[in-house]
């Protein structure tokens, strides 16, 4: 599992829940993740925008936005 | 560790499921799994049936109280749940063969009545499970491993035949359209009558292969561009609309309810003794 902060939520990863469809990749609006060995990685989270659309559509409960 | 709303309602334990990769299923449990927290429903009070097939392993997942039943018959365990103990909210999770093919009677009937259960069809327009079968929902001319050459049977409208059938809550959602779906399963939940949702989702492995649908995230733009809200679908021309479908509330009404109809009956007796 993976974590990376910004403001007060978090974008988590639950990397052994991943099967690297790809779904939150192409829908994210500002490209802030990619496929990398067949799992889901944050690369840039400085643009996340915190919409929630990958967590919305992750079909394996793998990616959210957690936190307070 | 999982989010906050997977903790809450799911059999964490049991996770990650069994769905391919790409696979929408996963999404249109997790929509209602929202709806039923967005309406604060209490896990205890709420029962969740499903039949056989993809979508009905959702059931497994879920930490309500659930029952996993036989092919086609979620509508009629449902029934009697419903019937013993009318205060539960109840909850069908099933697919298109499921509850179309070997459950239509059960479909038809249970809206027939307006027996007070919100139906959730998983709609992937294939038996995946079995794999990849044609189902009644399988587009006419697409394949199927039992039809190589192209579905020659025109398919259900799975929404007109639950509107016909008298169901009095009938809508249509997406696996792309997220947010819409979570809002049209709570308003089916909160309709006093029978409730029928049907969620558009995703087989890439089957449905999508066969038919060189693409991966999963083509079959999802698929949805998103071809998905039309039922009031912009009304201004369209009939060359827009072509191979369009819509999406949104599509009928809603007010018939008495069967088990309030029953329970009159049976205080009709007791006013006799």
């Amino acid at each position: 599992m993976t974590t990376a902060t910004k403001t007060k939520k978090t974008l988590v990863v639950e990397e052994n829940w991943c099967k690297g469809c790809g779904i939150c990749v192409a829908f994210c609006p500002k490209s802030v993740l990619e496929i990398r060995n067949g799992k889901v990685n944050i690369k840039d989270l400085d643009s996340c925008i915190q919409c929630g659309q990958c967590e919305l559509r992750c079909p394996d409960y793998a990616i959210y936005l957690g936190g307070d | 560790m999982p989010s906050n709303l997977v903790n809450e309602y799911f059999r964490t334990e049991n996770l990650p499921h069994i769905w391919c990769p790409g696979c929408g299923n996963g999404i249109v449990t997790r929509a209602i799994v929202k709806a039923v927290d967005n309406l604060g429903l209490n896990r205890e009070d709420t029962c969740v049936v499903s039949g056989i097939g993809c979508s009905s392993r959702a059931s497994g997942y879920l930490d309500f109280n659930t029952i996993h039943t036989t092919h086609g018959r979620a509508l009629a365990f449902a029934t009697g749940i419903k019937l013993a103990k009318p205060d539960l909210n109840v909850i069908v999770i099933t697919g298109d063969g499921d509850s179309s093919a070997i459950g239509g009677n059960h479909l038809i009937h249970a809206a027939r009545r307006n027996i007070d259960i919100t139906t959730i069809v998983f709609n992937n327009n294939t038996y995946g499970m079995t794999g990849g079968q044609y189902s009644p929902t399988t587009p006419t001319g697409d394949k199927g491993t039992t039809a190589p050459y192209g579905n020659i049977d025109m398919a259900f409208d799975l929404c007109k035949l639950a509107e016909a059938a008298g169901a009095t809550y009938v809508s249509r959602g997406t696996i792309y359209t997220t947010n819409m779906l979570i809002k049209l399963v709570e308003n089916g939940i909160k309709n006093k009558g029978f409730s029928f949702v049907e969620a558009m989702t995703i087989c890439p492995t089957y449905y999508g292969r066969k038919n060189k649908k693409g991966e999963a995230v083509d079959m999802m733009t698929y949805l998103k561009d071809y998905a039309i809200n039922v009031a912009a679908y009304d201004k369209l021309t009939d060359e827009q609309r072509e191979g369009k479908f819509i999406i949104g509330e599509l009928y809603k009404s007010e018939r008495p309810e069967y088990t309030e109809e029953y329970q009159k009956i049976i205080n009709s007796f007791a006013e006799e003794v």
